[in-house]
């Protein structure tokens, strides 16, 4: 290419120039144009020179360009030469044409380009797909011998396999005849012993015969006298009776233990049977009590009433005592069916329980999970408390223990002067109370003694007051009689009344804390007031005090 | 009751106190009380006599002579005053009456190893019988010797017999070569039949509850299966490791004690009493923590009669425990608690165990291995007793008093007797 140019460039500046180099080309050889238009490899500079050289001399001038007329005409450009003029070439349509030739070259040489732009590409991917196939080739190859050796193993293996199977085989067929060896040893060796013991049985009948017909008086049994059987009684004969009494003692003895057992299974079955009937309680009371909604629940409320009926039925006492076989069957028959229907309500429990934990559809759960996570949180919290209060009492403690011995003892002596110190403080006050209950005590009896005077004395001039009044009063009813019975009662009262008013202004000196003491004198006046006889009263009186004073 | 070469030395149970001397002609062989402990016989195999003795009447003498038919077993009847003897070769049983002076036989007794049972109340016995290599089972009614029942039984080789404790149902096993147990009532009807497999070594030892509710089988396989009395099936079955894991077990191991001597009161020479302390070692019990593995002797593959097995089962009093021996491990007794039926304790003592046997009236299991200690065991605890004196007293095997109180401990050449002392309430 760069041979075209440097042939082109000088071409363009001369006019001349460029015909005659393309004279001297087309004088070479106009049947290689074409050949050296379209071959790749370029000749070299030198031979171009010569080929435009060869071309067109200017001998053949008219020739040549005749030619080139007749070329460019064939190939489709416009003539070279002017316009019916001939002879005369026309410049603008050699360089159109010229400029023509130049983009077909251009073209050409690009489409070259392409080519073997395409044609390397193609190569380096003939290359690569070469290289791949070697390679795919080599991994055939590997695999495929992988795969023989692979199969040899398998067939080893599967021999060796067939192998086993027969000394398996083997060794079974093995066993098998030496269990026929050893039970046909074992039937001959049992056909020998027979032989052999009744040879023995033979020998043993001989030496009884001998030994029993020898009459051997030696075979006797001395005994100095008779001894008496154990239980006292004779010797019975043997006869028909005995053997059938034998008999029936024998079925006796067998009929009391199957009796026995017989009672024992009883009892057994009996608690038994209270178990079942408590675990169907039992089972009865934990399933929820069924709605009976008739529509959806029509089975399980028929299954119901029929169940209840089933219990009303073996509920009733007198069938715990038949033990036939169709009351068995119910029983266990509903037991199943409760137990079954418990299986089914807790396994219903347990699908909402998963549910709850896994789904956040239903907001009840949700709701319910948000607590039961509050709730957990709040326990936990409660449980850290707790422990960091363990802790600390735990420290404490462990103060307390690991503390050193005289700290200890200190300590356990300092309590000690503390609750002595209390205790002598609360003896103190017990003694102080003690002498201030001391002290009152003795005030209330003086108190009791100048009371007990001081009624005396009132008591006396009482006395001599009344006898006066009675002196006065004998007076009046010697005057008058019919006064008198009302006038003694009203007299009585006014007495009762003032004696009554006396003693509480006698006794408002005293403490009142004695109060119990005082009314007690209180009651004992009064009841010795509403003693009827008046005579009497002085001596009562005397008595009262007497009593008062002893107590 | 004792024997010493062929005299016969009867003691007060309490004090040891001798009471009677008896002798006899010749080496006494065995030695049993009747029922009523008026009369003592002493059998005397190599002549083929037995001697009875009165105890009311030193005077009274009786003897049997079986001649030429000679002696192999002897034993007296539940009412005291029959004695059956085995003739040699098991020819025949012989049955003598101290009351008529009267005798019957017994044809076809079979030589097995429990062959004449009889029921706890003595109203029943049951002999095995094998005529024409047929085994049969004849019950007979003790008062006055009538045959019952006779049937035959499908045992290969009838092994042994015995009667539950009430009297109504008859176990009988095959021999070891065929593990077979069939039961049977009283009236000679078959109630069952159990086997557990078919080809190892069968039934090895069998008791019965006291209770009658439960029948032990103890096989050649270290298993102990227990039948139930009202459908004799198996409830279970009771295994026998060498290696204990459970938690809720007691191991008891026996360990010694080293005997603490005191330098100062050495002497020379010794005295005996200080000589024999040394020898003898001090044991006690320890608890040891599970999993416990046991001792274990593999047993000899081509010797017949292999100590392999559960040897030894007995029930207590109470029928609330059950004590086995596996004779693989030797060296320990297994202690079952029946209401729940787990295994409770195991006891390990150092030697081999020769005999236990439980208190007829508590449940108190005594054990002993052949060393001069006598072990018990309770549910309040165990304990080792150590038999004083000089020497040593190898026990071989024990039995108590039906009381309860006391027991007789039992060596080669010598026997003592333990009493407990009961706790004040």
């Amino acid at each position: 290419m760069g041979d075209w140019k440097t042939i082109t460039v000088p071409v363009l500046s001369s006019d001349s120039k460029n015909i005659l180099s393309y004279t001297s080309e087309k004088k070479i050889s106009p049947t290689s144009m074409n050949s050296q238009v379209l071959r790749l490899s370029l000749p070299s500079s030198k031979n171009m020179h010569s080929f435009f050289s060869a071309f067109c001399t200017e001998e053949n001038l008219e020739q040549s360009i005749s030619y080139i007329d007749r070329e460019l005409t064939t190939l489709g450009f416009p003539s070279i030469y002017a316009e019916s003029k001939g002879k005369e070439l026309n410049l603008v349509s050699i360089i159109n044409c010229m400029n023509e030739l130049l983009v077909l070259q251009h073209k050409n040489l690009r489409a070259q380009e392409e080519v073997e732009m395409q044609h390397m590409k193609l190569g380096s991917d003939m290359d690569h797909l070469q290289n791949c196939y070697a390679k795919l080739k080599e991994q055939l190859e590997l695999s495929k011998r992988e795969i023989v050796g692979l199969q040899e193993r398998d067939r080893q293996l599967q021999s060796k396999n067939r192998n086993l199977h027969q000394l398996l085989k083997n060794e079974k067929d093995e066993v098998q005849k030496l269990q026929n060896i050893i039970s046909s040893r074992a039937t001959q060796y049992n056909h020998d012993m027979k032989r052999k013991e009744r040879e023995y049985n033979k020998l043993k009948e001989r030496l009884h015969q001998l030994v029993m017909n020898k009459k051997d008086k030696k075979i006797a049994m001395e005994i100095l006298n008779c001894v008496g059987r154990a239980d006292g009684k004779r010797g019975a004969w043997r006869t028909d009776k005995t053997e059938a009494r034998n008999e029936e003692e024998m079925y006796k003895v067998l009929l009391s233990d199957y009796e026995q057992r017989q009672k024992q299974l009883l009892l057994e079955n009996a608690e038994l049977k209270k178990v079942l009937q408590q675990m169907k309680k039992d089972i009865i009371s934990l399933l929820p009590p069924q709605k009976q909604k008739p529509k959806e629940k029509s089975e399980d409320g028929l299954v119901l009433s029929d169940q209840e009926e089933d219990i009303g039925e073996l509920n009733k006492e007198n069938m715990w005592e038949l033990s036939c076989e169709t009351v068995r069957e119910q029983l266990t028959n509903s037991i199943r069916k409760q137990w079954r229907m418990l299986k089914n309500h807790v396994e219903k429990l347990d699908n909402q329980v998963s549910r709850g934990h896994s789904g956040a559809l239903n907001e009840k759960d949700v709701i319910s999970r948000e607590d039961h996570e509050l709730e957990t949180e709040k326990l936990e919290l409660e449980i850290q408390q707790c422990k960091e209060m363990i802790k600390t009492q735990q420290q404490l403690l462990q103060q307390q223990l690991t503390c050193d011995d005289d700290t200890t003892l200190l300590l356990q002596d300092c309590y000690l002067l503390e609750e002595r110190e209390r205790l002598q403080e609360e003896w103190r006050l017990f003694r102080e109370q003690k002498k201030n209950f001391e002290k009152e005590r003795k005030s209330f009896t003086e108190a009791a003694i100048r009371l007990g005077l001081e009624r005396k004395a009132f008591e006396e001039d009482r006395g001599a007051w009344l006898k006066h009044q009675f002196l006065t009063m004998t007076a009046d009813c010697n005057n008058s009689n019919a006064t008198t019975p009302s006038s003694e009662p009203d007299i009585r009262l006014m007495k009762s009344a003032s004696r009554q008013r006396k003693p509480p202004s006698v006794l408002s000196a005293p403490v009142s804390a004695e109060p119990c003491q005082t009314s007690q004198y209180i009651a004992q006046n009064s009841v010795a007031s509403e003693k009827p006889a008046a005579d009497n009263m002085p001596n009562l009186w005397v008595e009262s005090d007497d009593k008062e004073e002893t107590e | 009751a004792s024997c010493v070469q062929h005299r016969l030395v009867v003691r007060d149970a309490s004090s040891l106190q001798l009471l009677q001397l008896y002798t006899c002609l010749d080496q006494i062989q065995y030695i049993e009380w009747s029922s009523d402990s008026l009369f003592i016989l002493c059998a005397l195999y190599k002549r083929g006599i037995v001697q009875v003795w009165s105890l009311e009447q030193p005077a009274w003498h009786c003897r049997i002579d079986e001649g030429s038919a000679g002696l192999v077993a002897s034993c007296w009847s539940p009412d005291g005053r029959h004695i059956l003897n085995t003739t040699e070769f098991h020819l025949r049983i012989t049955v003598w009456s101290l009351c008529t002076k009267s005798v019957s036989y017994i044809k076809y007794p079979k030589a097995c190893q429990q062959g004449v049972v009889f029921t706890k109340d003595g109203r029943y016995m049951a002999v095995a019988e094998r005529r024409d290599c047929k085994d049969f089972i004849s019950i007979f009614v003790c008062r006055n010797w009538q045959l019952l029942r006779h049937f035959d039984t499908e045992t290969q080789d009838l092994s042994g017999i015995e009667w539950a404790p009430n009297g109504c149902v008859l176990a009988a096993w095959d021999t070891c070569l065929e593990y077979k147990v069939l039961l049977y009532s009283l009236d000679g009807r078959l109630l069952s039949s159990f086997r557990a497999y078919e080809w190892p070594l069968g039934v090895k030892s069998i008791a019965w509850s006291p209770s009658s509710q439960f029948l032990a089988i103890g096989s050649f396989d270290e298993k102990v299966r227990i039948l139930n009395h009202v459908t004799w099936k198996k409830i279970t079955e009771l295994d026998h490791p060498a290696t204990i894991a459970s938690k809720k077990t007691i191991v008891y191991k026996e360990v010694e004690k080293s005997p603490t001597v005191d330098t100062q009161r050495l002497s020379f020479p010794p005295t005996r009493e200080l000589a024999s302390s040394l020898f003898s070692t001090q044991s006690k019990y320890d608890i040891s923590q599970v999993p416990v593995s046991l001792q274990y002797v593999k047993p000899v593959a081509d010797r017949a009669n292999p100590k392999v097995g559960v040897g030894m089962l007995a029930f207590s009093a109470d029928n609330y425990f059950l004590a086995t021996k596996n004779d693989n491990i030797p060296n320990a007794v297994w202690i079952w608690d029946i209401r729940r039926l787990k295994l409770s304790v195991v006891l390990e003592q150092l030697s081999t165990i020769q005999c236990f046997q439980w208190d007829p009236c508590q449940p108190r299991l005594a054990v002993c291995t052949g060393t001069s200690r006598v072990y018990l065991w309770s549910p309040a605890g165990c304990m080792v007793v150590q038999v004083p004196g000089e020497g040593d007293f190898q026990i071989v095997s024990l039995s108590w008093h039906s009381s309860g109180d006391s027991m007789v401990l039992l060596s080669k050449d010598n026997f003592c007797v333990c009493y407990l002392e009961r706790e004040e309430v």
